[in-house]
């Protein structure tokens, strides 16, 4: 991180600035997780003793390549927007690392945490909420940049550019306070404002998911468009199967904590191999009405994660579990970063699922007998 | 713009005519809300009236406020040149009400001020840092909590001793604790929306984060919370005159005017219900005020 | 429920505890040594000396503090020193008489503020409720202690109906309320007192009816065809348990804050020995004066919020 802000602004051309800036080459995966933990104490009685804890994050690898969309779906409550908090450093993370573009973040050798943020921002679900009511949009969006130490005009320049960018006029929207914009004009300042860092990589917190869907299509027209452009990253998280399958390139699944499928998007959508990506596919409403399903696919709540159940956590919601499953948590394996990996003792040969027997990898899920 | 492969036309929230939008800040917006708020514009006017009249006490006084005449004792409202009579000292009650207000004033809103900014501080340093800091200085906010207003205010006055200073003192403490919990509640809903998350996610540190993001959105309802203690403040700061605890005598102070006049009670009765009425006055006009602080204030949208 | 009631009791112990640190520390703000202000002027330096030893002063201050609270535990808050008394007899003695005013007050305020408050609630921007909001802050904006004046000088003075102050010749030693004779010298400090919760109850009432008023189920029992008396016990009966709480809250502030109309009266309750004891320095009274008001306030809270915990479904604690 030697260069200047200025240098790294989005009036420089893209290809020269991914190319300042890129340091591990285009092999080397953008960011890494290796086995990220976070628990949150659940604390009770008078003196807030700890009671137990929520294992909102427990035990998550996975990569993302540089210039992919990966997504991430599940249930609300399945650690989403905690792994995106984690990965921000907006909360510290109890075990595991994170490396940046092949440097180890937080690390003496590494990048620093304000380095990071020059190079992965992010993108809140609520509008209005991630926008300070006080400020005028354009001073939002010149808020990092003034941080990072660029003066106030050339800030607001910037501002001003970032406005175009996201398509909303400078003149018209710059002055505004966040009130008095919709919806989907906050979202596209929210946009703005993790840009103006010039960030390599975008993290998506459900940013599509509260907005009008005539609206959703046009921000999520800009954002493949911010990214061609910016030469952009994303990790797009969203309990919207149909749009993470329209943006992603990659899929990853997560179910209490835990990443339970991950795997390229079609063969993740079109032959799911964990029960629980099927099940969670199979919720999709059909558009053709003689595919559509009487039957909810997945019954019940998910467990409190608080007191997971032993094994695998799906068990106790899977029409397929067996003794295995309640005595041996199944592992997702590590095969390369195109790989499809399932957590699921049935696609694990040798595992002692009946159903695991003479499998040889890549088979989708079976269709449970109703 | 077409290389982006959106245009304008894909935008349809975007209104065609520049003149059509008014931006207003936050601020303009609540001056907009006062100027058609007269019951609260008329009272803002008694109060600047009020403070005028003790800032030219020296100027408008007719007569030396201490000076006393015992031919000139407890007369009546318009005898000779005494336009609202004498007290029980022959001391001229008009001038001793206009030197009266500084002193009742300044006694009213310094505590008020202080605590605002002491009990500002703590409370926003408790509720953006949380965990154990927030603890240990919302706990000991209980324990002030845990005594009445008027009751804390006496016993630290009392023990320390009357003198404004103390009384100052006194009242200060007062007001800490409500406006300690004001700010700390304030802040704690502000730092975990997800716009300080975002400025944190910038890479600001704490400092700027308070100032730029945190500061300007609690600043609004601890100021609307002791715009309304002041009125409570004026009431006590004069009680605790009235029970010698505050200004000491000969100094003029509507609270001690009124402790001192009770000799003069079944005599002028009228004149002895004159301090009560000053008081009365800036009292309400301070409720009045704060409510339409309030009101103009609370803007969610 | 009964976790709740456990855990809220064992809350308030450090806040007692608090007050009592809080009023131990009163006696190092005088000015001038502690011992001195505790004891007659009139000792001898050796006398002083021992006394000293005898109440601890010469030991450290958490040492100090721990004698004090193990005596004030005991019911020893020490001894006046004008009357020569036991505090704790003479704050006993006080208040109930500060209970017989203040709890005369929050009835009357209580009464009034409700029927105010929902008149106001039922035709919320329109006179009535302007008229009654008015009087809501008229209430907590006046000088109680000058009203106090001004009614002395209106009822006593000028039309001679009612004593200006005191409690009357009997009164201090056995009040009776339901005697007359005794009973008229409440009455102004009452009124006087019942002001401040005036104003604040109502508020209170207007805003809690009105809320309700508005609810979907009120909307709900209007269209069923339900009468206005039936409509107006269901939004009484949802509010209630708000208004008792403040109702509750402002009993407690009465009592801890006596002192100024008691001064005026001259009603021998708390405040106005509190009075007497800054006036002639009498610091023990001082102190357990203050201690024994404090932690009455402490208890009345608790109070309040169990009784609102029992009462109030929609409050649900754990």
């Amino acid at each position: 991180m030697t260069q200047t802000l200025q240098t790294a602004s989005p009036a420089a051309g893209p290809d020269g600035q991914a190319a300042a800036r890129d340091r591990g080459g285009t092999a080397q995966p953008m960011l890494i997780a290796n086995h990220l933990k976070k628990y949150f104490a659940l604390r009770s009685g008078m003196l807030g003793g700890r009671a137990g804890e929520v294992k909102a994050v427990d035990d998550v690898s996975f990569s993302v390549r540089k210039g992919e969309t990966l997504g991430i779906v599940g249930e609300s409550g399945c650690g989403k927007s905690t792994l995106a908090r984690l990965l921000m450093h907006l909360i510290p993370m109890d075990e595991g690392e994170m490396i940046f573009d092949g440097d180890p973040v937080g690390t003496p050798s590494g990048l620093t945490l304000r380095e990071l943020r020059r190079d992965l921002q992010m993108v809140f679900q609520d509008s209005y909420s991630s926008l300070n009511p006080r400020l005028p949009v354009q001073d939002s969006i010149a808020y990092g940049p003034r941080v990072h130490g660029m003066d106030r005009i050339s800030a607001r320049d910037l501002a001003r550019g970032m406005l175009d960018k996201v398509g909303l006029r400078p003149d018209l929207f710059g002055a505004r306070y966040p009130h008095e914009l919709s919806g989907g004009q906050r979202q596209r300042i929210n946009i703005a404002r993790a840009l103006a860092l010039s960030p390599r990589m975008l993290i998506l917190d459900e940013a599509v998911s509260a907005l009008d869907k005539s609206v959703e299509a046009q921000v999520l027209n800009l954002l493949r468009h911010l990214k061609r452009d910016f030469n952009l990253t994303y990790l797009f998280i969203s309990h919207d199967l149909a749009v993470v399958r329209h943006v992603s390139d990659r899929v990853l699944v997560m179910y209490l904590g835990q990443i339970v499928e991950i795997g390229p998007v079609d063969a993740i959508y079109d032959a799911p191999r964990h029960p629980y990506s099927k099940a969670l596919l199979d919720s999709r409403l059909a558009l053709d009405p003689g595919e559509r399903i009487d039957e909810a696919p997945i019954t019940g709540d998910p467990p409190n994660p608080a007191n997971p159940p032993s094994g695998c956590r799906f068990r106790t919601r899977c029409p397929f579990a067996e003794s295995v499953c309640s005595t041996t948590m199944p592992t997702l394996g590590d095969e390369g970063p195109d790989a499809h990996l399932v957590a699921c003792h049935m696609m694990a040969p040798g595992s002692g699922h009946s159903r695991a027997a003479g499998r040889t990898g890549a088979q989708p899920c079976p269709v449970p007998a109703l | 713009m077409s290389d982006r492969g959106i245009t304008i036309a894909d935008l349809p929230d975007v209104p065609e005519n520049p003149a059509a939008l008014r931006v207003r800040s936050y601020w303009q917006t609540v001056r907009y809300r006062l100027r058609y708020d007269y019951v609260t514009l008329f009272f803002l006017a008694v109060l600047a009236l009020v403070l005028m009249t003790a800032l030219l006490a020296p100027e408008l006084a007719p007569f030396d406020p201490t000076k006393t005449s015992t031919i000139n004792r407890m007369k009546p409202i318009g005898y000779r040149d005494f336009l609202l009579g004498t007290d029980e000292l022959g001391r001229d009650m008009l001038s001793r009400l206009l030197w009266g207000g500084r002193a009742s004033l300044t006694m009213g809103c310094g505590p008020v001020a202080l605590a605002t900014l002491i009990g500002g501080f703590l409370g926003i340093v408790a509720g953006f840092i949380g965990g154990r800091v927030n603890m240990a200085i919302m706990r000991i906010m209980d324990v002030f909590y845990a005594f009445p207003s008027v009751l804390l205010a006496v016993a630290i006055s009392g023990i320390l001793g009357g003198g404004m200073a103390n009384g100052m003192i006194a009242l200060t403490l007062v007001f800490i604790p409500p406006i300690c919990r004001v700010a700390e509640s304030a802040t704690t809903q502000v730092r975990n929306l997800d716009f300080v998350e975002a400025a944190r996610a910038s890479g600001a540190p704490a400092l700027s984060l308070i100032l730029h993001h945190v500061l300007g959105n609690v600043l609004a309802p601890i100021f609307i919370y002791a715009s309304s203690l002041v009125s409570v403040s004026i009431l006590l700061a004069s009680g605790l005159s009235f029970l010698g605890l505050g200004v000491a005598p000969p100094t003029a102070d509507w609270g001690l005017m009124l402790s001192t006049l009770r000799a003069a009670l079944y005599v002028q009765p009228l004149v002895c219900a004159l301090p009560g009425a000053a008081i009365l006055i800036v009292s309400l006009s301070f409720n009045l005020v704060s409510d339409g602080l309030r009101r103009a204030m609370d803007v969610k949208a | 429920m009964w976790v709740y009631v456990a855990r809220r009791l064992l809350l308030a112990v450090p806040i007692a505890l608090g007050v009592t640190v809080i009023c131990f520390g009163l006696v190092f703000l005088a000015p001038g040594d502690p011992l001195a202000s505790l004891i007659p002027g009139d000792v001898s330096p050796a006398d002083l000396a021992k006394m000293r030893q005898l109440y601890g002063f010469d030991k450290p201050i958490p040492v100090q503090y721990a004698l004090w609270l193990g005596r004030a535990v005991t019911g020893d808050l020490g001894v006046s020193l004008q009357t020569g008394r036991p505090v704790l007899a003479e704050v006993t003695g006080a208040i109930g008489n500060t209970f017989v005013i203040a709890s005369g007050a929050v009835l009357l305020a209580f009464s009034l503020a409700f029927i105010l408050g929902t008149v106001a609630a039922y035709h919320v921007g329109r006179p009535a409720d302007r008229l009654a909001t008015a009087a809501a802050v008229l209430g907590v904006s006046i000088p109680n202690y000058w009203l106090g004046i001004v009614l002395i000088i209106v009822f006593a003075v000028k039309l001679n109906i009612l004593p200006a102050t005191g409690m009357g010749s009997k009164g201090s030693t056995s009040f009776n309320i339901l005697d007359w004779a005794q009973a008229k010298y409440a009455v102004l400090p009452i009124i006087t007192m019942a002001m401040v919760p005036l104003g604040i109850i109502m508020r209170t009432t207007r805003s809690a009816v009105a809320e309700v008023l508005n609810q979907d189920f009120v909307q709900m029992l209007r269209a069923k065809g339900l009468g206005p008396v039936a409509i107006l016990r269901h939004s009484v009966r949802n509010a209630l348990p708000q208004m008792l709480a403040v109702m509750g809250l402002q009993l407690g502030y009465l009592v801890g804050g006596s002192i100024l109309i008691e001064t005026v009266f001259t009603w021998p309750g708390t405040g106005f020995l509190l009075n007497k004891a800054i006036l002639t320095r009498d610091i023990p009274v001082i102190q357990g004066t203050i201690l024994v008001l404090a932690l009455n306030f402490v208890a009345i809270n608790l109070a309040v919020d169990l009784i609102q915990t029992a009462v109030d479904p929609r409050i649900k604690r754990t």
